[in-house]
Order: C-alpha cells, then structure tokens, then sequence
C-alpha cells in the first residue's frame, strides 16, 4: 500500500515538471504550427544554468528560487533570439523551421557537454524543503509536494494568462486562425516572438526546478524532448488542459512503468499513444490534427 | 523513342559520366591509399543505401521520417541477436529483414496517422521509444554494452573478412539498391508516389488510395533501411543504443537534405559527404554534433534545396550567362 502510494506521489510530481516542460512546447505548437524541437535542450540548458547558480559562480551563491528565476529569464531570452533570428528567416516554411530548431538542439547538446562535462550534476534541494511529511505510515518529501504546488500555480497563472488577458485572447485568436487573427490587427509574428520565449523559459524553469529530483545530466535533452512530444500527441496541441491531463497521464504511466517494467518502461509509452492516434487523431482536448 | 531521336549520335554526356562513376567505384581497394580509406568507401556505400530508403520518404513521398535510425537499429539487432542465439548468417540476414519490415509495417501504420509536421513529431516519439527499449531491454539487447558478432558470412565460399571483400559486397548491395530505387521511382507507383506528395486531395479524387500508396512505399524505404542495417552490424559488428539515437536518424536525415531530396544522386552525394566529414572530422575534434548542428541550420538557411539541385541550378545558370554573352558578341560583331 505505502508503495502504492508513494508511487503515485512520485508519478504527480513527474506529471507536473512534464506539464512546465509541455504546456509551453503545446503552446508553441499551437500558435506556429512547428514542434520545438529544441524544447528538451531548453530543459536541460535552463537545469545546467541553475545548477551554476545554486553551486556558485564568481564566488556568488544564489539562493535556489532566485537561480531559478535568472536561468529561466535567460533561456527565455535566448528563445526570443533563436526566434527573432533563425526561425523568422523561413516564414511559412514549417519543415525547415523543424530541421532549424533540431540543429540547434544539436548544439546546445554539445555546447552543455562542453562546459559542464560529462559527469551528472546534483543540485541540492532547497533549503526549508529537505524534510519529510508524515502521514501515520507514510512518509513524503516536502520537495516533491511543493513541486506539485508550483505546476498547479503555473497552471493557474497560465490559465488565467490565456483566459483572462487581452494578450491572452490575442494568443487563442492566433491558435484558432491565425490568418483571420491577422486580419483583425493582431500582430501574429510578434506573438510568436513572446509565446516561444514563454514557452523556452517555462522549459528552463521545469528542467531546473526538476534538477533536485532528476539530477543534470548529458541527455537529459533527448530523453525529455520525447516525453514532452507524447504529452502533446496525447493531450491535444495548443490546449493548456490536453496538456495538463496528458502531462499527469504520462507521469503515472512513466514511473509506474519504470516501477513495474523497468525493461520496457519507455516503450509502455507508446500505448496512450497508440490508442489516441487509432481513435482521436486530434489529441484529448486538441482543436485540430496536426 | 523520342529520346533516341533526339540524340541519334554517341553516348550522351550523362551516360559517359555514369560509366566513368561506375569504373571509379569498381576500382576504389587499386587507388586508394590504404585500407583505412576503403572501409570509409564502404561505409559511404551503406549509409548510401540508409540514405536512399530515407529518400523514398523524405525526397518522393513527402513524409520526413526522424526516427529512422531505430529500424536501422531493430535490423542491425535482430542480426546480433539470432547470431548470439547459435543460428547461422543465412538465416539471421533472412530474420532481420523480414523483422525489420514487419517493424516498418507498425512504424507506418502509426505514423501515417499524420502527414507533415505530424509525421514528423510520431516518427520521432517511435524513433525514441525504439531507443529506449534498445537501452533498456537488457535481457534481449544487452543495455548499453550492445552486442557483439563475430565473423562475417561467406556468401557462395567467398569470404568478407578483409576490407576489400567487403567493400566489393558493399557495391554490389549499393547498386542493386540504386537500381531498385530508380524502377521504383520511374514505376507507376513512383509517380503516384510523387501525386501524393504534391497533390494529395486531387489524387484522391482521381481514385488512387493514398494512404496504401504512403504504406507501400514505407516499406521499400523499410526495406532499404533493414538491408543497410544489416550492412553496418556486418561492418561495425557491434551494435548498441548509440547506433539508434536521434543523432543517428538526424545524420540520415542530414545525409538526405544536404545532397538533395527527392532526386536518385543526392543522398549519396549526401552520404559521402556526412561520412568523409566525419570522418575527417573527428580525427581532429570531439565536436561532432555542434558541427552536425551547425551544418544543418546552415543547409536549411542557405541551401534548401541540396548540394545536387542546388549544384545543377548554379551550372546551369552560369551555362546560359555564357551562351547569352557569346552570343551578345556574335550579334555585336557585324
């Protein structure tokens, strides 16, 4: 039972660094209509990044949140640069815009393995968050719950973003129908600019606030990049709630697969995936089939 | 008809260069310089093959398939596997194949739920779940120590353990290949291919099924794919999960775009250049995919089209400047 339990802890804390990690590759995909595929590299570039921080730099040590917050900024605007002047070159050019952003991927890939080596990196969890909750038998560590606590708030925000702002509709307009968006006077390409930064630097906020849990690694990249495509097949692209639902799916199946399977714990993956794509090619919550 | 018409004199100046290409490849272990460079030869004649299949889908069908280093990769290991397993090449080359396409026949059967970036986002997430289960299914693949073979087969008493033997079986796999790809290209299911690719709706309105013409031609790139995985566990004769990663299927895909989709020459083009790059590369560097990276951005930005195309365009260009400017001085002269 206590194993039970503490595997579906485990798997909602999974769901929700997926969902940080999904819900900006779904939006991504939504309003340009290209997978990022550069968004693994962001994850791990963003872990890397507040891995320095927390560790000391220049004889500086950052406090956990603040580091989080400098390296997330910083992918976020390294997002908009790899926007404004990469993908910009290729308007309506979807296919080399995908091959564009998996040669960057390449690059940063080894830009990572470059500076930091090839040896994992662990990032100590922060302070006032090392303890354990005890529930009669059971025992959670505090990190993980605040992990939860922290997707479901950037759910909230991201929600309230999309729903309750003028930028928000703007956003939803240039999902629905980009050309009409433009039409209306909704500058689309400038939305692009700052929904692939949003989205870059939610990544680099997962890969760091996952960083206590994962630990920072060469490869991090290729093996988050696929997790994140699942999520978007499963959930629906450019729905914030396909991605919510399907980042908690895949997280069970992740980890009780890896629990249960560990020889095949990535390949019962491919099961939600297969299912959605016989019977909605769409996505759950998806508005259209990609 | 026409065409013998048209040149009635001589061999055409395509032909003279395809025989010329042809006796350079038949006589690549006398000139070269030593073995080293004839194992990069064949290595270029199989990643040719890779890079044909690719083409199939990439260049022909429009479908841009990541993921295709994992059916690389399920060929290259079934190989190992009924070797290590006490069965004979014969019978192991004969199960990879058939494994292979049968893998291709799911991988397909999923992916063309989608066309485009569709396509391309499940051929990825199929690509990396082969991987995985390469990493992970210890019990059969062995995890990250990959498998080990021994001994190469020896076809009709002929034995291919030296690097010419076996770059002389790389050509003659190469060719047939060469040759299966253009029939199949200059075939009525090629050209429907081609519809397809262009025209998908209207193809449909004239009554061809385009999903079954998508599905066949995954497998001839299937084919290609689990022949060229046989070649490399043959050469290597180690196979492991690195061999399946998405680096691998981007090179493939590298291999494709560089030297020109679509058309027969450009992924060999293709392939000789991602190999003798590096190749040559990596005797200097570690940084083998920042400049994969790196060449791939600057391809798809500079050179959209390919080296073959994109060659063919600026030769013909500069051909007709001349021609105009001859014939300029023709006209000034009197």
């Amino acid at each position: 039972m206590t194993f039970w339990l503490l595997l579906t802890v485990n798997s909602i804390t999974f769901g929700g660094l997926l969902f940080l990690l999904a819900a900006g590759f779904s939006l991504i995909f939504g309003l340009m209509r290209i997978p990022n595929l550069t968004h693994g590299s962001l994850f791990m570039l963003g872990a890397y990044f507040g891995a320095t921080f927390v560790g000391g730099m220049l004889g500086l040590y950052f406090n956990f949140w603040v580091a989080a917050l400098i390296a997330a900024v910083m992918v976020a605007l390294f997002g908009a640069v790899i926007e404004r002047f990469l993908l910009r070159q290729l308007p309506g050019q979807p296919l080399a815009q995908v091959l564009v952003t998996l040669g960057i991927a390449f690059m940063i890939a080894d830009f990572c393995l470059m500076v930091w080596g090839g040896d994992p990196i662990n990032v100590a969890t922060p302070s006032g968050l090392t303890g354990f909750i005890r529930l009669g038998p059971l025992v959670f560590p505090y990190y993980r719950l605040a992990v939860i606590a922290i997707a479901v708030a950037v759910a909230l925000g991201l929600w309230l973003l999309l729903d309750r702002t003028r930028l928000g509709a703007m956003i939803r307009a240039g999902v629905d129908d980009p050309d009409m968006a433009r039409v209306v006077g909704i500058r689309v390409s400038q939305l692009f600019t700052i929904v692939f930064s949003l989205g870059a630097g939610l990544a680099a906020f997962a890969g760091i606030i996952g960083a206590p849990i994962l630990s920072v690694y060469p490869g991090l990249d290729f093996q988050m990049l696929p997790l994140a495509l699942v999520v978007v097949i499963l959930g629906g692209s450019g729905s914030l709630l396909g991605s919510f639902i399907g980042s908690l799916i895949i997280g069970v199946i992740y980890n009780f697969g890896q629990a249960l399977l560990p020889e095949l714990s990535y390949f019962v993956l491919f099961l939600p995936m297969l299912l959605v794509l016989i019977f909605r090619p769409q996505g759950l919550f998806g508005r259209f089939v990609p | 008809m026409s065409a013998a018409r048209k040149r009635p004199a001589g061999l055409s100046g395509r032909a003279v260069a395809y025989a010329i290409a042809l006796a350079a490849l038949a006589t690549v272990p006398y000139w070269m310089p030593g073995e080293y460079y004839i194992n990069v030869s064949s290595q270029i004649l199989f990643y040719a093959v890779f890079a044909l299949g690719l083409n199939v889908l990439v260049g022909y069908a429009g479908l841009v398939s990541l993921g295709h280093a994992g059916l690389l990769g399920i060929a290259a290991y079934a190989t190992g596997y009924m070797l290590e397993s006490g069965y004979g090449h014969p019978l192991a080359i004969v199960a990879a194949l058939v494994i292979g396409v049968a893998s291709m026949a799911l991988y397909a059967v999923l992916s063309l739920r989608a066309t485009g970036i569709g396509f391309i986002m499940i051929t990825l997430a199929l690509g990396e779940i082969i991987w995985g289960l390469c990493y992970r299914w210890i019990s059969i693949t062995n995890g990250d120590n990959g498998i080990n073979l021994h001994g190469r087969p020896h076809p009709f008493g002929f034995a291919i353990n030296t690097a010419t033997s076996f770059y002389y079986t790389t050509l003659v796999v190469f060719l047939l290949a060469m040759a299966a790809v253009t029939v199949f290209v200059r075939s009525p299911l090629g050209a429907a291919l081609m519809g397809t690719r262009d025209q998908p709706r209207r193809m449909n309105a004239l009554g061809y099924h385009v999903w079954a013409i998508r599905f066949w031609a995954c497998m001839f790139s299937g084919l290609l794919t689990a022949v060229s995985g046989v070649m490399f566990v043959y050469y290597t004769q180690f196979i492991s999960p690195q061999a399946v990663d998405l680096t691998a299927s981007a090179e493939v895909l590298l291999m494709v775009i560089s030297g020109g989709a679509g058309t027969l020459l450009g992924p060999v083009v293709g392939a000789a250049l991602v190999v003798v790059v590096k190749s040559v590369v990596s005797g200097f560097i570690e940084r083998w995919n920042m400049l994969l990276g790196a060449i791939f951005v600057a391809i798809v930005i500079l050179m959209p089209e390919g080296l073959v195309p994109g060659t063919v365009r600026l030769w013909r260009l500069a051909w007709r400047r001349l021609n105009a400017q001859r014939g300029a001085k023709a006209e000034a002269k009197p």
